[in-house]
């Protein structure tokens, strides 16, 4: 394993949850990009655990805003490092409520412009920040507080908007998805990703303790549990070649995924929701088809 | 203070001593421990470093989580309760 | 030497920004800001303007762009009207409350709904809390010469707030007069490049936009001193662009026959020069008026209009928008800064909204509103001066 020796540029002391994996993302994201980045992030969780006034975690330079627009101010500080000859990359993160929805627009916008700007979307499948409220990115059948479980629902009834697919389809220079369960294939996109030029899109699962339901010491366990049911496809798209995924060694049955997360348990309280669990099984047996792992 | 609307100086998060946070805490077996470093590497908190080939843990900062012990190949991580 | 050209307003304006070296610039097309846009377009494609142009899909990332670029140490302009400015609201607070020195032009327009694309000043009314300098030109000329002042006003260390020149849609960004074009050389010594007091630089990091809690009292306080600083550099800057270039619009305010004035009157924009022609004539019938010019809106020279027209009976306020549920914007202000002091009576008149023009036969019926106050010694809340009352039955 290596990146163990990389210079740690989020410093210690910010206030993330025990356990969070937006956090552990965020280091091994910094662990590839070195110091000679600019980060741009949205409103959310990383944004308010790093940075308090005067207690900021980044050693790196970086710059909130709002919520909706990391994507436009990236391609501001990219054009504006290109009027300035300076080489310094620049990445963002932010999570998924920032991008799946109130900053598709600004997103959608930024592909089209192929802007030199590495953008990259942790993924916590929820609003976390502001208390667990469904967004795009939220599974079919996950309990949040505004999908909570009732008489009369079982959570949020839509699918995962395919985030992946949407920037695919801009046609921009590189998309990728992955997991912080796999440091070493997390940093190898994010290098790879930030040295070429245009538009880069890598989403990135975080698992989150507090939202989905578990206990701290499993974000990782969870995290792999996520890839090795098909659930979570890992694989990397460059402009002008094939598709490459990473492959399951052992492919894991979906129940136990889904076992493992207070935000699905009511799918086995009282009677098991069998219906229910085949479809998320579906959904997980086409991953593995169409892409092959 | 900067005058300069909420622009504020890098790595100050340093000043919160989130080791306060936590209910357990990781001890490290160093017999164990081959400084492989996957606990480095899942630490939320950048708290566990290597150092002469075995993990040294920050106690300043620790929250606790348990990832640590819980990923460790070679089982040379127990999550102990805290002694206040 | 200077150049003098017949041009159409807009034209003028791209001819300010691309002279003042705006080195990132993004926009989105909004009525009747579009021929700035596509002037600035123009001069790029001829490459007589080295900007970089970001074409985007909205004004919230139009006004985000420049944001990112401002703060990564670039000059920084953008453009938008009514709908575009409402829209991006959200980021120019967030400008101001980062102090960034971003220019943008704000062409006037009235705000949906009713929807329409003629001229008054609701959108930008809706932005004097945010922290964004206001300055109203008059004229074509002033609206060239304001923008490369207002470069020069924002990145003043002691300023760092981003500045809105403001100028009514269509009367000044479609019309055509001649403008004089100032030397290269000049403007570049009179506006040198941008020196950031921080940016966003990996060599020395900094976080911008973190949060506050109660810290919030002392920024926003820190936002308000910047813009009291900033009024006597507006006049000194307005006063060091007629040394070198030899044109004057008015500091702060400027005024005309106030000194024996007994009915002033008190507008922005382009109605200004409506009314300097309409003193003239009403002067020569022997009614004393004056009238005072509204540069600055926001930083609110309030003191200052008060020391002018001290003297006066009446002063009448034209506001081309309206606060709904309260009244004028520009009166109110006036009137909060008389409060507690000797003044003169306050007459808010509203006029000119959605693009009715204010002429002669409005300014007399002011005049008219002004005497009967004074003669009953009392003075009505709000004059509706040009409501058509046939379409209210």
């Amino acid at each position: 394993m290596n990146g163990f020796n990389k210079e740690n540029l989020l410093a210690s002391g910010h206030r993330a949850c025990p356990g969070c994996g937006a956090a552990i993302g965020v280091r091994q994201i910094l662990k590839a990009t070195g110091r000679d980045v600019i980060v741009v992030s949205a409103t959310g969780c990383v944004e308010t655990f790093t940075s308090p006034y005067g207690q900021s975690a980044w050693e790196v330079p970086w710059i909130h805003s709002l919520f909706e627009n990391s994507a436009p101010i990236a391609s501001g500080v990219s054009a504006a490092l290109e009027v300035l000859s300076k080489e310094t990359k620049v990445v963002v993160i932010s999570g998924d409520g920032a991008t799946f929805d109130i900053g598709f627009g600004g997103l959608s916008g930024m592909f089209e412009r192929n802007s030199d700007v590495t953008y990259i979307c942790y993924d916590n499948e929820a609003y976390m920040n502001t208390g667990v409220q469904r967004s795009g990115a939220t599974p079919y059948c996950a309990s949040t507080t505004t999908t909570p479980v009732g008489q009369y629902s079982i959570g949020k009834l839509e699918n995962k908007k395919d985030m992946p697919a949407i920037a695919m389809a801009h046609g921009i220079e590189y998309v990728a998805t992955t997991s912080i369960a796999y440091p070493n294939d997390l940093m190898k996109k994010v290098t790879k990703a930030i040295n070429i030029k245009g538009s880069k899109y890598i989403q990135i699962h975080t698992p989150c303790c507090i939202g989905w339901g578990f206990d701290p010491s499993k974000t990782i366990k969870i995290a792999k549990l996520a890839v090795e049911t098909g659930l979570v496809p890992i694989f990397e798209k460059e402009k002008g070649k094939s598709l490459v995924s990473k492959r399951i060694n052992k492919k894991v049955p979906v129940k136990e995924y889904l076992l493992s997360q207070g935000r699905f348990s009511h799918l086995f309280k009282e009677e098991e929701r069998e219906k229910i669990i085949n479809e998320i099984q579906l959904l997980c047996d086409k991953n593995i088809e169409i892409f092959n792992i | 203070m900067l005058p300069h609307g909420a622009v504020c100086k890098p790595g100050q998060s340093r000043l919160n001593k989130t080791g306060s946070w936590r209910e357990f805490r990781p001890n490290v077996a160093f017999n164990n421990c081959n400084g492989c470093g996957i606990c480095e590497s899942y630490c939320p908190d950048s708290c566990i470093l290597i150092k002469d080939s075995v993990s040294i843990v920050d106690y300043d900062y620790c929250k606790g989580c348990g990832i640590c012990a819980e990923e460790c190949p070679k089982d040379a991580i127990m999550m102990e309760k805290e002694v206040k | 030497m200077h150049e003098k050209k017949v041009m159409e307003g807009s034209v003028a304006v791209a001819h300010a920004i691309k002279s003042a070296k705006a080195q990132v610039i993004a926009a989105y097309p909004i009525s009747p800001q579009t021929h700035i846009i596509e002037e600035i377009a123009k001069m790029i494609a001829d490459n007589t303007c080295k900007s970089t142009f970001i074409r985007v899909d909205s004004e919230f990332s139009a006004a985000s762009v420049v944001y990112g670029a401002s703060a990564t140490g670039v000059r920084s302009y953008t453009a938008s009207s009514s709908q575009g400015l409402l829209l991006m609201s959200e980021v120019l607070y967030a400008m101001a409350g980062t102090r960034l020195p971003v220019v943008i032009t704000g062409v006037n327009r009235t705000v949906s709904a009713p929807i329409t694309i003629q001229p008054d000043l609701q959108d930008s009314m809706a932005l004097r809390d945010s922290g964004i300098i206001q300055l109203y030109v008059e004229s074509i000329q002033e609206a060239y010469a304001t923008h490369i002042q207002a470069f020069k006003l924002a990145e003043d260390h002691d300023v760092l707030l981003p500045v809105m020149v403001c100028m009514d849609g269509w009367i000044l960004t479609h019309l055509y007069e001649p403008v004089k074009l100032e030397e290269q050389e000049l403007i570049d010594k009179f506006l040198p490049s941008y020196k950031p007091k921080y940016m966003l630089d990996s060599k020395a990091p900094l976080t911008y936009g973190s949060y506050a809690d109660d810290e919030v009292s002392e920024f926003r306080f820190m936002m308000h001193f910047a813009q009291e600083k900033a009024k006597e550099k507006i006049n000194s800057i307005a006063r060091e662009y007629e040394n070198v270039f030899g044109d004057y619009f008015g500091g702060i305010i400027d005024h005309y026959f106030c000194d024996d004035a007994e009915i002033v009157i008190v507008a922005m924009g382009s109605v200004i020069g409506t009314l300097k022609e309409a003193i003239h004539e009403i002067r020569k019938s022997g009614t004393k008026i004056g009238l005072l010019k509204v540069r600055s809106y926001r930083p609110f020279p309030g003191e200052e209009i008060l020391d002018v027209v001290k003297d006066a009976k009446i002063v009448a306020v034209i506001d081309k928008s309206l606060s709904v549920g309260q009244g004028g914007q520009l009166a109110s202000d006036l009137k909060a800064a008389f409060y507690n002091k000797k003044a003169p009576y306050v007459l808010s008149c509203i006029a000119g909204m959605g693009g009715r023009e204010i002429a002669m036969k409005g300014i007399n019926k002011i005049i008219e509103k002004c005497k009967l106050a004074l003669e009953n010694d009392s003075v009505p809340f709000t004059e509706y001066i040009d409501l058509k009352e046939e379409y209210l039955k």
